[in-house]
């Protein structure tokens, strides 16, 4: 069927993306929206709008019920999710799917299953791709934590199953430091996910992190969009991200690219996903997780492609084939994205506040914000105020784009990260392309120092 | 003995507070968590002290410069 309504349910710069695409294709938009954000942009540009609720997401951009609501109210045939929020949330989707709404991602069961570090895990090992060595199951002991550790060999890393963006890891580089942290680790996951499931694996030291962009329809057609590399991270929250990743040469690109469609065609995806791996320092690489769902970073494909990856989404929603085969997609050039984010750029601490100025870089440079002169950075949702993405012809061409492009965005008012992201993009490391999770950490440390 | 009033690094709320009236704490030991823009943000001891007063609970709204503990040193 053809879509002709589409509710978003999310905010800022996301939703605004979305109306674009929709726009673009001649879809009717329906904005939600909570009290904290009625002047926001995303309202003013939809079609539509309904008030969802109370500023804090639980009462208003997590209430499913209110959305379901909101979307029979306003006749909207499909629901994009956009990132974060529900759109990773198997419930939501399949309430979409026993209420007739289409939910522009995959089927409920994958968003489920997927949603489970342990079933996820579990699903790719039995397809053949590469998982990091640690435990099959939950760690329910301390007696079973010590001697799987000392199985794969220290250091290892303890994560909320339930767990996400990097929220509940922590490390242990010795059978002392595991003895003395794991209750709290197991508390530390009731207290934020509701369920104390932990699991162990084998720490990867400065470790890379690249994600293979995926597209699949109901026909059973799979294709990669080439890689992104996202081993720029604070708090194990990407920063930068850029395609094609600096790291990987013909043969290793070749196996992850396949990697990824393995997995994604063994559990039957469907809609865009991201498979995210974890590269180790001799270039083997490991399944991380699978985001099913559109990427905050989807804009640095679309850059080298030239696609449009919102509107593969509503395609492939509504039923069509992928508009392309795999040998009519390529890369072409580089591109850069930076995350713009309300914090202090030394203490990585969130500053929320209004915007008192704002100037944005001209000519050349892709900005998806949904903040303008006097907006209001509320506490109650995430920092991430706007993305900035430049391309070139090739790597060094783009970093010169970008460090141009950051040192022309004035933002007054509010702390933020451009100092930050101008020490990496101007970092010798960064630019030789020899880089790893850690870059942030020592750029910080080195800051601190000199102080 | 001096009291130094430790104040709050960020604008948002209380999430959880670590430590009691009375109790003994060390320098960069974690007093409260709050959080702000879904993400916590520890509020550490800017010195080894004791903990004269808590000025707020948990889930309390905060801003940037609010007084939320008072330390004895």
């Amino acid at each position: 069927m053809t879509i002709k309504k589409i509710l978003i349910a999310n905010r800022g710069e996301i939703a605004r993306r979305v109306i674009s695409t929709c726009r673009k294709m001649g879809i009717k938009t329906v904005a939600v929206y909570s009290e904290a954000d009625q002047d926001a942009l995303h309202v003013r540009e939809a079609d539509e709008s309904v008030l969802i609720g109370p500023a804090p997401v639980a009462q208003s951009y997590l209430n499913s019920g209110t959305i379901i609501s909101a979307v029979r109210e306003t006749g909207a045939d499909a629901v994009h999710p956009g990132y974060g929020l529900l759109s990773e949330n198997g419930d939501f989707a399949a309430e979409c799917e026993k209420s007739g709404i289409i939910f522009i991602g995959p089927p409920s069961r994958v968003i489920s299953d997927m949603g489970s570090k342990i079933e996820a895990r579990r699903k790719m090992t039995a397809l053949g791709v590469p998982v990091v060595p640690g435990s099959e199951e939950a760690v329910e002991s301390l007696e079973e934590a010590m001697e799987l550790a000392r199985e794969i060999v220290y250091p290892v890393m303890l994560k909320a199953s339930a767990g996400g963006g990097g929220v509940g890891i922590s490390i242990f580089n010795s059978p002392e430091e595991l003895e003395k942290g794991f209750q709290n680790i197991r508390d530390r996951s009731r207290l934020y996910f509701g369920n104390p499931t932990v699991l162990l694996e084998k720490f990867i030291e400065s470790p890379r992190h690249i994600e293979v962009q995926i597209a699949a329809d109901q026909y059973g057609n799979v294709v990669h969009l080439f890689e992104r590399e996202c081993s720029v991270q604070r708090r194990h929250q990407k920063v930068l991200e850029e395609s094609p990743s600096p790291f990987l040469s013909g043969d290793l690109r070749d196996r992850l690219l396949a990697s990824a469609i393995q997995g994604a065609r063994g559990i039957g995806y469907r809609n865009l996903g991201t498979m995210e791996f974890i590269f180790g320092q001799n270039g083997e690489f490991y399944f991380l997780e699978m985001n099913t769902r559109l990427q905050v970073e989807h804009p640095v494909t679309e850059a080298v492609t030239g696609l449009d990856l919102v509107e593969w989404q509503i395609r492939i929603a509504q039923g069509e084939q992928l508009p392309l085969s795999q040998d009519q997609i390529s890369s072409q050039g580089h591109a850069i994205e930076c995350r713009i984010y309300a914090e202090d750029p030394v203490r990585l601490i969130p500053s929320p506040g209004t915007i008192s100025k704002l100037a944005w870089p001209v000519g050349g440079v892709r900005i998806d914000t949904a903040v303008e002169e006097g907006s209001k950075v509320s506490q109650y949702y995430d920092p991430m105020i706007a993305k900035l993405v430049v391309q070139g012809g090739d790597r060094q061409e783009t970093i010169v784009a970008m460090n141009k492009a950051l040192s022309q965005t004035q933002i007054e008012g509010i702390k933020n990260n451009i100092p930050l992201l101008l020490n990496v993009v101007r970092n010798d490391g960064f630019i030789r392309g020899d880089y790893c999770t850690d870059l942030i950490a020592g750029l910080q440390s080195a800051a601190k120092k000199g102080r | 003995m001096a009291l130094i009033e430790v104040k709050a690094e960020t604008t948002g709320m209380v999430w959880k507070i670590n430590v009691r009236q009375g109790d003994r704490v060390s320098e960069d030991g974690t007093l409260m968590t709050l959080e702000s823009m879904k993400m916590e943000v520890p509020t550490l001891a800017p010195e080894d002290g004791t903990v004269k007063e808590i000025m707020v609970k948990e889930g309390d709204p905060i801003s940037e410069g609010d007084v939320i503990i008072i330390l004895e040193v």
